[in-house]
């Protein structure tokens, strides 16, 4: 067993974990904008309600969401160690003058990225997550069944204008993070080659744009009433 | 030319250091870098003042002693050594700031001089192939293809001069281990101790302090040798193959 703790205590093996979580959590936000984007739908939020109490009451998905939560903080955890490792491995003086000319901006900033969208996700989930399980959420009738009227809840949040501006801003953070993360994911994870290369990067750079655009142009649309 | 100087001065490895302003009259846009200081150093000397302290050796870019951090790169603007970078790439007038290497595995000894002696002992820890001493094997009785002959040959190419440390927001030492340990790992010779060899330097790594690696390539853009970050995903998949599957070797590099 020894190796195994020897494994995950290394900075590479630690590093495993940064880039599997986050390669899941890339999954997960593929997943959750294909739910979100039936808010589009013109039927009354219907299509959308009767995704979200599949998502909330289906038990193959109660596990798999345990699981991604655990792989937030997991992902959140193991990078705070890293950071302070980081910050700790220049030494107690630092340069006088750094220059950003060899790597790029979101390369450099991943943590601060991060934060910004576990300070989203923690209001995201209070917001939306925790008035679906615990809150006094209304509820509608299909043929007869009952279901939770997330999407009117979601609609009143996207008719505020500071909550919309929040949201998109933390879209842009998350893009922002993927922009470096997706590609560095591979990278980590030892799959750099020539031959697929060039894939793994233009996927990467369209998802860092395209998930995070879709994602932010539902409260726009709404808000606008598009 | 004429320019000022701002340069880090530091009596001995305790001490607390700082910056100094120098003003240089005498550059000529043809002098190395390390010209440049000579030039300054023989002043300072005629005038009783200590002069300032730096590494190098070669001065033909191939040991890689010449460690500055100069206007917020290693080794100055160019992808090259400090002593083949030359004046006629700074303005006429302009300040530059040199300062050591920072990383708290290459603690400051004087002045602009670090210890590296770190990279000595990650190399010691299995950057090498054992072989028994004996008559001279014949030539090409190991077919090695060319491509990977050339392959290995690049990664071969670093000198060990830590610019990817000094470049790296993390102090991160990947580049210089994942060159040493894919030097090896290509080529039949290396393959013997294979899975040790990462295993030990890694660890060896890690116990010298150096920071993780978050891709952020600044190392392959500052690097002399142009060592590709290639390296570092192959020693990532060379690490974790051989983690999960080598038989349990002490991997206690440090003592
Ligand atoms: C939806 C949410 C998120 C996704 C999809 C995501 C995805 C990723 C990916 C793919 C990487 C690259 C891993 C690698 O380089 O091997 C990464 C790195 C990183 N993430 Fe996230 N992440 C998310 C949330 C967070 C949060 C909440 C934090 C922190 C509070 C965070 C902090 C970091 C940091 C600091 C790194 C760089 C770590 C390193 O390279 O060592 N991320 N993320
Ligand atoms: S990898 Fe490049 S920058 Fe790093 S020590 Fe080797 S030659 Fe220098
Ligand atoms: S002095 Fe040898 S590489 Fe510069």
């Amino acid at each position: 067993m020894k190796w195994l703790i020897d494994l995950f205590s290394s900075t590479l093996g630690r590093k495993v974990l940064m880039a599997l979580t986050g390669l899941f959590l890339i999954l997960f936000l593929a997943v959750h904008l294909a739910g979100n984007l039936q808010l589009l739908k013109h039927d009354g939020g219907r299509a959308f309600n009767v995704y979200a109490e599949f998502m909330s009451t289906n038990p193959l998905i109660q596990v798999i969401s345990k699981g991604n939560f655990f792989f937030i903080l997991l992902h959140a955890g193991v990078s705070l160690g890293l950071t302070i490792r980081n910050r700790k491995a220049r030494g107690s003086v630092g340069y006088a003058v750094t220059s950003g000319k060899s790597s790029i901006w979101s390369s450099r900033n991943m943590g601060i990225l991060g934060t910004v969208i576990l300070v989203f996700i923690v209001i995201h989930l209070k917001d939306f997550w925790a008035q679906m399980h615990w809150g006094g959420i209304e509820t509608v009738m299909y043929d007869g069944k009952e279901y939770r009227d997330l999407s009117k809840l979601v609609a009143y949040w996207f008719h505020v204008g500071w909550y919309v501006a929040l949201y998109c801003f933390c879209m842009i953070a998350i893009g922002f993070h993927l922009w470096h993360g997706f590609i560095s994911a591979f990278q980590t994870l030892g799959l750099n080659h020539p031959k697929y290369n060039p894939l793994i990067h233009f996927v990467g750079k369209a998802f860092a744009i395209v998930v995070p655009a879709l994602f932010a142009w539902i409260p726009l649309a709404m808000y606008f009433n598009i | 030319m004429k320019i000022t100087l701002k340069v880090w001065r530091q009596k001995s490895k305790d001490a607390k250091g700082e910056f100094k302003t120098y003003q240089h009259d005498h550059v000529s846009s043809d002098m190395s870098f390390l010209e440049m200081m000579d030039v300054l150093n023989t002043q300072l000397i005629k005038k009783g003042e200590d002069p300032i302290h730096f590494d190098h050796d070669c001065r033909e870019g191939i040991c890689g002693m010449c460690s500055m951090y100069i206007n917020g790169q290693p080794h100055g603007p160019l992808q090259t050594t400090t002593c083949q970078l030359h004046m006629r790439t700074f303005k006429d007038g302009e300040t530059i700031t040199v300062e050591p290497w920072r990383a708290q595995a290459f603690p400051v000894i004087k002045d602009l001089v670090v210890d590296r002696s770190a990279f000595d002992r990650i190399q010691q820890a299995g950057g090498y192939v054992n072989v028994n001493t004996g008559g001279v094997p014949d030539a090409n009785v190991i077919p090695i293809s060319k491509k990977i002959a050339d392959e290995a040959f690049d990664a071969a190419a670093c000198i060990g001069c830590g610019a990817c440390v000094a470049a790296c927001k993390n102090a991160s030492a990947m580049l210089f281990v994942s060159a040493k340990v894919s030097q090896f790992a290509l080529l039949p010779q290396g393959h013997a101790e294979r899975k040790e060899r990462v295993e030990k330097m890694v660890e060896q790594m890690d116990t010298e302090g150096f920071g993780s690696c978050t891709n952020t390539r600044a190392c392959e853009a500052e690097c002399p040798k142009a060592i590709s970050v290639a390296n570092i995903a192959r020693m990532n998949r060379e690490y974790f193959s051989a983690m999960v599957s080598s038989y349990e070797v002490k991997v206690g590099g440090g003592e």
